[in-house]
């Protein structure tokens, strides 16, 4: 049976009525929301959801929303709700679906990623991070780069070299790493803004027990795959309102202060405006598309729009405050727990903006996938593909 | 906002893709590329055996026109979905200038006589503004005495394919008058497909179908808001063309298509034609949706100041990936880029449309 629209507002009912949120625990309220299924409503039953269609979370969402419930800071836990999750269900054991899923979407437990290298970022499978197997645990070493959250994450989801013999893709295993372990050391990295977001982790005999792979030995690149294509559509795939990013403080600060307004900045701030309506509105396409389960190849898309968007418009923006944009808010080195264009100003949004093309797939090799998976034009030649990773250069 | 107007449908039916794939046979046995560029040389540019085809045969002319007045009573959705196969096909027929234009500033003065027979297909309409007006810009009138109708009008499109003006008088009234009783002489035009024409009116008779203003603004609106269909179909035609070329050509030994500035180029390309895509969608659901509200006027504005720029830069980069071939008279990427070029001008250009956005969404110049 297919769990409708009605069904889902009477479970939410009856959530609500056995766990009023006005006197329930916020984490108690979000297991027991967990345990009814309407975590997410598309995922199996036991696992948070009912095998709902997708497009009906909303439903769900709205209800608890109008009725004061806490939610589970999706924005804090997107690594885990967008990466780590759909990579579990797909790849996991039941027992590790068990384990992980239930606090990971109640936000009791953070996760990060452990894939970026700072010998391998686009060329992610050329990563040189080792695992060892011994007995029933696999011993770890390496160094891994650009990790956020990692310094509040519980978990990991890792990938590391298991096969140095064969070629790259093909000598690769994907893991759950536990940040508490010993060997697991986090670094603050530093950035051009002045914050530390992201994290260098030194792996340094790491012990991983076999039951904390996720999928077979050797087959971890494919594993990689769902959490890669999942981050991108989580990236590109943020529903917006209208004038909901960047173009929104811009097009505030040009409506409150006529007097830093000129012809020039005017019509290129039309023109960006239209851009930002046009991706949002593309976004917008590509929902409606995954509601009715017929997923465009329009995610990577997004990604390219928005990073472009969000430099043009955040450089923009520097320009129109004149004198204003010759200072900055403060380059005290924080650790936000998310990244928050808003609360910050525009000499901040500028720079932290210029990541955008860099981080989840740079816009180079997204245009290269594009170019490939979507319009079926001829890979690059490549040089590596039969050649064992342990006999490439570096 | 209503929640409506921030979530407009952006997909298609299987209606319209039953639609879309019906209009696609048929203009696969009309209109040809060699054929249309034999017609662009002809005395007859106009293809009146595919128009008798489309709305004849399967009653496209009327998809705006209500059923009790002889139409299919559907909507702009719909109309968006055959303007982009006519895109695609470059076709030479009146269908955006008489089918929706003339057919929208009839459903605004209510004109039931005029609105059946241009439902038919039989009697082709033409609002006689010309092409470039902006849906928010002055046009030109043309002076009124006694019913009888005097003066110039230039850059008419497909004046020359139609039985009946609309024209706007200084009395602020919107005058019918049939072809017959104009002279229509052709302009040589830049898009040779959607030609142009001047229209002399020497004391000739109308009849006065209500108000203009509120006519041609309404007229206007909706061929700039569909007019993005036709150009995301002259786009997409672009770049799957160009796409389709690049597998086969080889140069340096290797298939043109897997060198990656050209990959880059057209991966880029894509992402503008699915942009391209969701706002032409957007536009058209929201003049299905209801034509006066301010949300169809910012679709519309957002659509336009999108479509042009990509559906002519499309073309460019066919022509350019195509090298010299793209150059000739025989291959057919010229007709797209004449027609996208014109598309950019048609309806007003980006930077009008920007300038209506300007004032809509209260971002005004400085």
């Amino acid at each position: 049976m297919t769990v409708d629209a009605a069904e889902l507002q009477r479970r939410t009912a009856e959530l609500l009525a056995a766990q009023p949120p006005a006197t329930t625990d916020r984490l108690d309220f979000l297991r027991a929301r967990f345990d009814a299924g309407l975590a997410w409503v598309h995922y199996p039953e036991g696992l948070g959801g009912l095998g709902a269609p997708r497009s009906l979370q909303v439903v769900v969402d709205a209800a608890l929303e109008a009725a004061g419930a806490p939610d589970n800071d999706p924005r804090r836990i997107g690594i885990g709700l967008g990466m780590a999750a759909p990579t579990i269900l797909k790849y996991g054991t039941e027992e590790q679906k068990q384990r992980f899923l239930r606090p990971l979407w109640v936000g009791e437990e953070v996760w990060c990623q452990l894939f970026s290298e700072p010998g391998a970022g686009s060329d992610l499978a050329a990563l040189g991070t080792r695992a060892v197997r011994e007995g029933e645990d696999w011993v770890v070493n390496g160094q891994k780069v650009w990790t956020s959250s990692a310094h509040l994450a519980r978990w990991a989801i890792l990938i590391a070299r298991t096969d140095p013999d064969v070629p790259k893709h093909a000598g690769i295993t994907y893991f759950v790493c536990d940040m508490t372990d010993p060997g697991v050391e986090v670094r603050p990295l530093r950035q051009i803004t002045g914050e530390a977001e992201f994290n260098e982790v030194f792996l340094t005999g790491v012990r991983i027990p076999d039951s904390r792979r996720l999928g077979e030995v050797g087959d971890g690149w494919r594993v990689a795959q769902t959490t890669l294509n999942n981050e991108r559509v989580a990236i590109g795939g943020m529903r917006l309102p209208r004038e909901g990013g960047m173009i929104g403080p811009v097009s505030k600060t040009w409506r409150e202060r006529p007097e830093l307004r000129t012809h020039d900045l005017h019509q290129r701030l039309l023109k960006l405006w239209v851009e930002a309506e046009v991706a949002r509105l593309t976004g917008e396409r590509l929902r409606q598309q995954l509601a009715l389960g017929q997923p465009g190849p329009e995610g990577a898309g997004m990604k390219l729009a928005f990073a472009r968007l969000n430099q043009e418009i955040s450089g923009l923006e520097v320009e129109l405050l004149g004198e204003e944009g010759l200072l900055y808010d403060d380059w005290t080195m924080r650790r936000p727990e998310l990244v928050d264009f808003t609360g910050r100003d525009a000499g901040y949004r500028y720079l932290r903006s210029k990541g955008n093309s860099i981080e989840g797939g740079t816009s180079e090799v997204l245009l290269n996938i594009v170019a490939e998976r979507v319009l079926g034009l001829p890979s690059e030649p490549r040089t590596d593909k039969d050649v064992a990773w342990k006999d490439l250069a570096r | 906002m209503t929640a409506q107007s921030t979530q407009p449908d952006l997909l298609y039916s299987e209606e319209e893709e039953a639609l879309r794939a019906a209009v696609r046979d048929l203009l696969a046995d009309h209109c040809d590329a060699p054929g249309v560029i034999a017609r662009t040389e002809s005395e007859t540019p106009h293809d009146l055996s595919a128009w008798k085809a489309l709305s004849d045969g399967m009653g496209l002319a009327g998809l705006l026109v209500p059923e009790e007045l002889g139409g299919q009573g559907a909507t702009h959705r719909e109309v968006a979905v055959v303007l982009e196969e006519l895109g695609r096909a470059v076709a030479p027929v009146p269908y955006l200038t008489s089918a929706v234009v003339a057919t929208e500033a009839l459903l605004a003065v209510e004109d039931e006589e005029l609105l059946g027979r241009l439902a038919s297909g039989r009697t082709i309409g033409a609002l006689a503004v010309g092409l470039h007006t902006a849906p928010g810009a002055d046009f030109k009138v043309v002076h009124v005495q006694g019913g009888a109708l005097q003066g110039e009008l230039t850059g008419i499109a497909d004046a020359l394919a139609a039985d009946v003006l609309l024209v706007p008088a200084d009395d602020g009234g919107l005058y019918a008058v049939d072809t017959e009783a104009a002279t229509i002489t052709p302009q040589v035009s830049f898009d040779l497909t959607r030609p142009l024409a001047t229209v002399t009116l020497n004391g000739a008779p109308g009849r006065r179908l209500g108000e203009a203003e509120p006519a041609v603004r309404r007229a206007l609106r909706a061929g700039a808001g569909l007019l993005a269909s036709e150009q995301l179909g002259l786009a997409d035609w672009a770049l799957t063309e160009t796409v389709r070329y690049l597998k086969e050509r080889k140069q340096f030994n290797r298939p043109v298509g897997g060198f990656q500035a050209l990959k880059h180029r057209l991966a880029q390309l894509w992402l503008e034609v699915v942009s391209l895509r969701a706002a032409a969608r957007a536009a058209a659901d929201a003049l299905a949706n209801g034509e006066s509200g301010q949300e169809a006027a910012v679709a519309v504005a957002v659509a336009q100041a999108y479509a042009a720029p990509v559906a002519v830069r499309a073309a460019e980069e066919a022509l350019q990936l195509h090298g010299g071939l793209g150059m000739t008279w025989e291959h057919p990427v010229h007709l797209n880029l004449k027609r996208a070029k014109a598309d950019s001008i048609a309806y007003g250009t980006a930077g009008a449309h920007r300038e209506a956005l300007a004032e809509l969404v209260d971002l005004s110049a400085p």
